[in-house]
């Protein structure tokens, strides 16, 4: 039975609002509603469990940092910073985000309706069972997955504001060592790293594809059958020891 | 042969074996990990390929009737004082390779060392002298922001009552620390013995930034637990298993760079603790790719300080660079607790050569420079000061907190301690000591307790002679000599110099 816990976070300053956070879950809440959010930074930051977050208006930076296990939901666009190095859990963004979404991220999920910043899911890293997957619906900016270690990330370029750029920046994947990049339609070699190259899809990458879709689909009440209705391409790294060969013993 | 390569033959270090001591027992085969000794079948006896040798000494050290010597080896070109002989192995090698050079342990090369241009002052006649053996003398040390100033009420006993709200502090028994050393750089041994012993002589070591085994988090009270580029191991638990969080941005022997942890070093123990796949790099971006400003970094500051609930300091690391007092300015501005300095005689596990020997400035002058800095601007109670880089003994130490430090960071010191000869081929996973490696035949030549005593060994041993100075100095606590740089005089230094270690020369 979860219980709610609603508080009206309009012209509370972060510290104060966290601290009320912290609290309303020590005292067993399980469902926490934060209305008129208006920058907060830090919501949710390295929050533990089975918690639900609904987020009403603009989160600030480094929503959801170092979280593992709560569901953050938001209902307009986030800033910078979300999900940093993030553990475990969902952040669903009905909106675009900023720069830098799920650095050194290492597992959970991250769903974004609409464009996103530059580098993001630098240095996403799988461990074990824990699989860091990040879907977002737009367009991304320079340095996709640069140094990417593990996971995945599903980029989709359909729902973007920027109608004249490439779905993806420069440097896409640069320095990638692990994981998995998957793009809808096609992307340019231009934009692609150093040694990378976009590949078909294979049944096994198709079957992630649509999984993950549907629930990106469910969570954003999107149409899946219309996402999955394209072709995808996956970058994937050309070696797990990219820089093997750079040194010799002085 | 139709071709051989002039570096074949021209090596560091030749491997003397005296044929009336040797008794073949076989020894240094097994000892030398670079397979620098072997046993030749055919002639029935022990040879060496100098080639391999890196003049660790650990066969010398072993060899049961001291047989074995092991030399520079003395070749001798034409003198050159612009092509020193390193240079020309450095191009054979890499004409052989197009590679990197790669390197180990801090920068052997003759960069000033203002530690040995620093004297130390005594009590003559007019005060005296302390003697510590007989008066208490006080090394206790607290890192972290101290308030502007202090309010006190009444309290209903009648007596004062500290009102003002104290930021969190680091409380250590000695104004030192072991530096950080990840799981992976050094063996799991060594890391038990670090937080054994920083446990039991009550101050801190730093995991490095390879995470934090859950078997350790039981010295998580002298525990500082780092978070570096690529956030190997870290997670909730982690950032609230130590009594500080530190951030790396940078460190003396690679200013600038990032880390490649090679996938030899990655075993299971350790790809369970960084939590990243067995057998397969673990880069450090170069920066943290969320940090590219002053703001940016009092963001990660604050967001480790909302995921411990303000319970612990916040120390931002450093590499001493040209910018050094400024940067740390803006640091302490950001609102970290701590800011540590590595100047470039620092110590690494792997870094390339022409980082480490030409880039960064050494620790002695980065260090005057950000105290005065700070307090010019009136902001040195915001952070701590700790200075790190080549703190070779206590008087390196004594000289250091004179010069604005609170605490000095230990690490080299450390390993040399621990039986490390300054071979500095850490990177290769060879260890032959069992320090710079995961290999569990190599690994288990560390014991962890011996190790842990001669730690506490060696503190003990500088808190002795810390003690001595001050007392000798009419001190009876290190709070009297921070930043009392009227104790200390130069020797040698040029004006320039001595402006910016805000010291007078000797005899004024």
């Amino acid at each position: 039975m979860a219980k709610t816990f609603t508080l009206d976070a309009g012209g509370i300053y972060y510290r104060q609002l966290n601290e009320q956070i912290r609290e309303a879950v020590a005292n067993g809440a399980t469902h926490i509603v934060l209305n008129n959010v208006n920058g907060q930074r830090y919501i949710a930051d390295a929050m533990d469990g089975d918690i639900t977050v609904e987020v009403n208006g603009v989160p600030g930076q480094d929503l959801g940092a170092f979280m593992r296990g709560p569901k953050v939901v938001v209902k307009a666009n986030a800033q910078d910073g979300v999900g940093n190095t993030m553990d475990d859990g969902l952040i669903v963004i009905d909106g675009l985000a900023g720069d830098v979404v799920g650095y050194a991220m290492r597992g959970g999920k991250i769903f974004i309706k609409g464009d996103v910043g530059y580098r993001v899911g630098i240095h996403m890293k799988a461990y074990m069972e824990k699989l860091p997957t990040i879907v977002i619906g737009g367009k991304a900016g320079d340095f996709l997955g640069e140094y990417m270690a593990g996971g995945i990330l599903l980029l989709l370029g359909m729902f973007s504001d920027k109608l004249t750029e490439p779905i993806a920046g420069r440097s896409l994947g640069t320095g990638m060592h692990g994981g998995v990049i998957y793009v809808r339609g096609e992307v340019p070699a231009e934009q692609i790293g150093p040694g990378l190259s976009a590949q078909p899809v294979d049944d096994d990458d198709k079957a992630v594809i649509a999984g993950l879709v549907k629930e990106y689909a469910k969570e954003l009440g999107l149409d899946a059958k219309k996402i999955l209705a394209a072709d995808f391409v996956k970058i994937k790294p050309f070696s797990h020891r990219p820089y093997g060969k750079l040194y010799v013993p002085a | 042969m139709l071709f051989q390569p002039i570096n074949r033959n021209y090596h560091d270090f030749s491997i003397v074996r005296d044929k009336d001591l040797c008794i073949n027992c076989k020894v240094c085969v097994r000892q030398c990990s670079y397979e620098a000794h072997y046993w030749d079948e055919a002639r029935q006896r022990v040879m060496a390929d100098s080639s391999k040798c890196v003049g660790c000494h650990r066969c010398e050290a072993l060899c049961p009737t001291s047989a074995i010597l092991i030399q520079k080896k003395h070749s001798d070109f034409r003198e050159n004082a612009l092509w020193r002989p390193q240079f020309l192995k450095y191009i054979y090698k890499q004409a052989d390779s197009g590679g990197v050079l790669l390197t180990g342990m801090g920068s052997p090369v003759n960069i000033p060392i203002y530690w040995d241009r620093l004297l130390l002052d005594a009590s003559q006649v007019t005060n005296p002298s302390i003697d510590p053996l007989r008066e208490p003398m006080e090394l206790k040390t607290f890192l972290g922001a101290k308030p502007q100033k202090l309010e006190f009420t009444k309290g209903k006993d009648g007596n004062p009552k500290l009102k003002t709200k104290l930021a969190p502090q680091l409380e250590l028994n000695y104004p030192l620390m072991f530096s950080a050393m990840s799981f992976g750089s050094i063996n799991f041994n060594l890391h038990i013995a670090m937080a054994r012993a920083a446990t039991e002589l009550g101050i801190c070591y730093n995991t490095g930034e390879g995470g934090l085994h859950k078997s350790l988090y039981k010295y998580g009270k002298n525990t500082i637990v780092q978070v570096a580029s690529g956030r190997f191991g870290v997670h909730r638990d982690f950032l609230n298993a130590g009594a500080a969080i530190e951030i790396k941005i940078g460190q003396g022997a690679k200013p600038g760079i990032g880390g490649h942890l090679p996938g030899e070093k990655i075993n299971a123990m350790v790809s369970q603790t960084r939590m990243v796949p067995l057998g397969s790099d673990a880069i450090s971006p170069a920066p943290h790719h969320d940090i590219y400003s002053i703001e940016d970094l009092g963001q990660l500051i604050f967001a480790l300080k909302e995921a411990s609930e303000y319970r612990v300091p916040v120390s931002v690391k450093i590499a001493a660079v040209h910018n050094v007092a400024a940067i740390a300015s803006g640091i302490a501005r950001a609102g970290a607790d701590i800011v540590a300095i590595d100047g470039v005689r620092g110590g690494t596990g792997a870094a390339p050569g022409m980082i480490r020997d030409n880039v960064g400035i050494p620790i002695e002058l980065a260090l005057a420079a950000v105290d005065q800095r700070l307090r010019d601007e009136g902001i040195r109670n915001r952070v701590s000061i700790v200075a790190a880089g080549g703190i070779r003994c206590s008087a390196d130490l004594v000289k250091a907190i004179a010069l604005g430090a609170d605490a000095c960071y230990i690490a080299t010191s450390v390993l040399i301690a621990v039986g490390c000869t300054l071979c500095a081929k850490c990177y290769t996973g060879k260890c032959p000591w069992g320090i710079a490696t995961n290999d569990a035949r190599l690994a288990k030549r560390q014991n962890p307790e011996v190790a842990a005593q001669k730690m506490i060994n060696l503190v003990h041993a500088w808190g002795h002679e810390v003690e001595e100075m001050l007392g000798g100095m009419g001190l009876n606590s290190i709070e009297s000599l921070r930043g009392n740089r009227d104790k200390l005089r130069a020797v040698g230094l040029s004006e320039t110099e001595m402006e910016i270690l805000g010291v007078k020369h000797a005899g004024r």
